[in-house]
């Protein structure tokens, strides 16, 4: 079995995002990057279960700059990804844009599972595997907790609102993950260093034949209303006393 | 532009999230339409939906291949009947989450997520970056996928509606998936999005026996529903369900108390629009003091039981 998993370069998720002063965007200018975080366990689940024996082949995908190729998909190849595909682009490619990209990638590629994080950092928006998942008309396993090959099935415990649903889905499918279910490695100092002798293809979104123009536009970024930090209170009582004084309780 | 509202319901009950999904889509400017999708529970849930102000006609789907809301069956359901429609809402529920987009790529429209506000028929707001920036958005397509934080709308009144309640069917089940199973937290206490004060511990309560020593007492006395930091659902203290943050449910409650938790950007992202925010955190610099309006610096484990006697 062949495993895809896309790999998104977004905003360090330690830092505060600075909004530009003309209110045009987020200024990404000299702030580190990193590999979308829900990506990376996206990765180690797939690395996981080639470990396991259950699949031969891990291929990771990037669709963004030329960093996204040198960094993000080396790291993904450290982490255990066997080859890595970079679609360089420096347009900003919109969710429905790179599902159609990666349809075309899965349908040369044809992996039984894709395997993706469940939302980007950065633009928060929670759609691209569930595209895929319809483009394809494949079943789709969302907030992944846990994912168990079974077989031409697979079985997926999900993260929902109520608890923890399982549903089970007929290969090929694609999962999106949430956080628990696991704790990526870091990739030792060997990984890493093999991690540029793996190969990896450089393909443009063209070469998909996809048009990546932008459906939204975006008119404003700007800073969320302030809060204001209140007081520090010395004491119970106090707070007791605030808090009735308030009407909150 | 009429606008489709798919009803996000269980056991025969609305989500209160929906009521909230309504008023956004009212905010489009034309007619609503609910949909009800579901097995035999969702006729209960359809009488409710029609019951709703401001919801000119239900829709109704009842297969046991809706019952558990599978995506791969509902969204083709849904954007069998977008024909009829400019614009359809789910709520940012897991349920509304897991479907919206499926239905979007069906119909080749981008998806606007999330929205916190309708500047107009095509113009939205809505949090990027954990919320740390908003965004104005401006949709091309020609019809609009949207899915609505129920924080940042008021609820549609549930009563005062009397849509007509119209039976529709769409191919079913698409053989794709199938329900196993849900592990479900039976609790009597209110629920966390609808819950109008919350108790939130993290990590520094230690393990599962002492945030339920410390946090239930106080939250019993409040009325108040449980919610809980992601390191404290990681340590497994509390189940999956409970997280608060960017990641897990966002809350807009009146009252939110957070005990021995930090205050990372991603918890903030789902907790600072709260009316009035208490902090009670042993650290006099954690950033949690930094949106509370009122902070307590001390040790968790003597002010909670404290707070909880005097209150
Ligand atoms: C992609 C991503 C998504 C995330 N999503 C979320 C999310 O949705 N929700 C979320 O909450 N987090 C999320 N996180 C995690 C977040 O970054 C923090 O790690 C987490 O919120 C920390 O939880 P905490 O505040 O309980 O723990 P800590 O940061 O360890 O804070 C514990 C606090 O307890 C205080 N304390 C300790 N002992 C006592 C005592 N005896 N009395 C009083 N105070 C005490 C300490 O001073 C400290 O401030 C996410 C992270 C990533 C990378």
């Amino acid at each position: 079995m062949k495993i895809l998993v896309p790999v998104k370069r977004v905003i360090d998720y330690n830092l505060k995002p600075r909004i530009k002063a003309d209110g045009s965007g987020v200024d990404l200018a000299n702030i580190k990057m990193s590999m979308n975080p829900f990506d990376e366990i996206a990765l180690e689940e797939a690395v996981r279960i080639k470990e396991a024996g259950k699949a031969e082949e891990v291929v990771a995908v990037s669709i963004g700059p030329a960093k996204a190729g040198s960094d993000t998909l080396k790291s993904a190849r450290a982490i255990g990804a066997d080859r890595a595909i970079h679609v360089e682009t420096d347009e900003e490619v919109e969710p429905l844009a790179v599902a159609k990209i990666l349809k075309a990638i899965v349908d040369e590629e044809q992996p039984q599972l894709v395997i993706m994080g469940k939302q980007a950092i950065d633009d928060d928006n929670n759609q691209t595997g569930q595209m895929l998942a319809a483009l394809l008309g494949r079943p789709q396993g969302t907030f992944a907790s846990k994912v168990e090959i079974d077989g031409d099935h697979v079985a997926v415990t999900r993260e929902v609102d109520g608890g923890l649903e399982t549903v089970r889905l007929a290969l090929p499918a694609v999962v999106t993950t949430d956080l628990r279910l696991n704790e990526p490695r870091f990739p030792a100092l060997p990984n890493i260093i093999k991690a540029a002798k793996k190969p990896m293809s450089t393909k443009s979104p063209a070469d998909y034949g996809v048009d990546t123009a932008p459906r939204l536009k975006t008119l404003k970024v700007a800073e969320p209303p302030v809060r204001q930090a209140g007081e520090i209170v010395p004491d119970v009582d106090t707070l007791v006393a605030k808090l009735k004084a308030m009407g909150a309780v | 532009m009429t606008s489709l509202v798919l009803a996000d319901h269980e056991g025969g009950t609305l989500n209160p999230a929906t009521l909230a999904t309504v008023t956004a889509a009212a905010a489009l400017g034309g007619p609503v339409h609910v949909l009800v999708a579901g097995g035999g529970d969702a006729t209960a849930a359809a009488d409710a939906a029609a019951k709703v102000a401001g919801v000119e006609k239900v829709l109704l789907a009842s297969d046991a291949a809706y019952a558990h809301q599978l995506a791969e069956n509902v969204a083709p359901l849904v954007a069998g009947l977008m024909d009829g429609y400019d614009a359809f809402l789910a709520s940012a529920t897991t349920t509304g989450k897991n479907i919206a987009p499926r239905v979007a790529a069906l119909m080749d429209v981008m998806q606007v997520s999330d929205i916190i506000g309708v500047e107009g028929p095509k113009t939205f707001t809505r949090p990027i970056y954990a919320g740390n920036a908003i965004a104005t958005v401006e949709s091309s397509d020609a019809k609009l996928v949207i899915t609505v934080r129920g924080t940042a709308f008021d609820k549609a009144a549930a009563e005062g509606g009397s849509a007509a309640v119209e039976n529709v069917s769409g191919a079913g089940d698409a053989g794709l998936s199938s329900f196993v199973g849900l592990e479900a937290v039976k609790s009597d206490r209110p629920e966390l999005t609808s819950a109008g004060t919350i108790v939130s511990g993290g990590r520094a309560l230690k393990d599962g026996p002492t945030f339920e020593q410390v946090i239930t007492p106080l939250a019993d006395k409040l009325g108040a529903a449980i919610g809980a930091s992601r390191a404290a659902v990681d340590a497994g203290y509390v189940p999956n369900d409970y997280q608060v943050g960017q990641t897990g449910k966002i809350v807009a409650p009146e009252l939110y108390i957070a005990v021995g938790i930090s205050g990372a950007i991603q918890h903030l992202a789902g907790m600072k629009d709260s009316k009035v925010i208490v902090a009670i955190n042993k650290d006099p610099d954690a950033p949690i003091f930094q949106v509370a309006d009122l902070g307590l610096v001390a040790d968790l484990f003597q002010a909670v039981p404290e707070l909880t006697e005097k209150l």
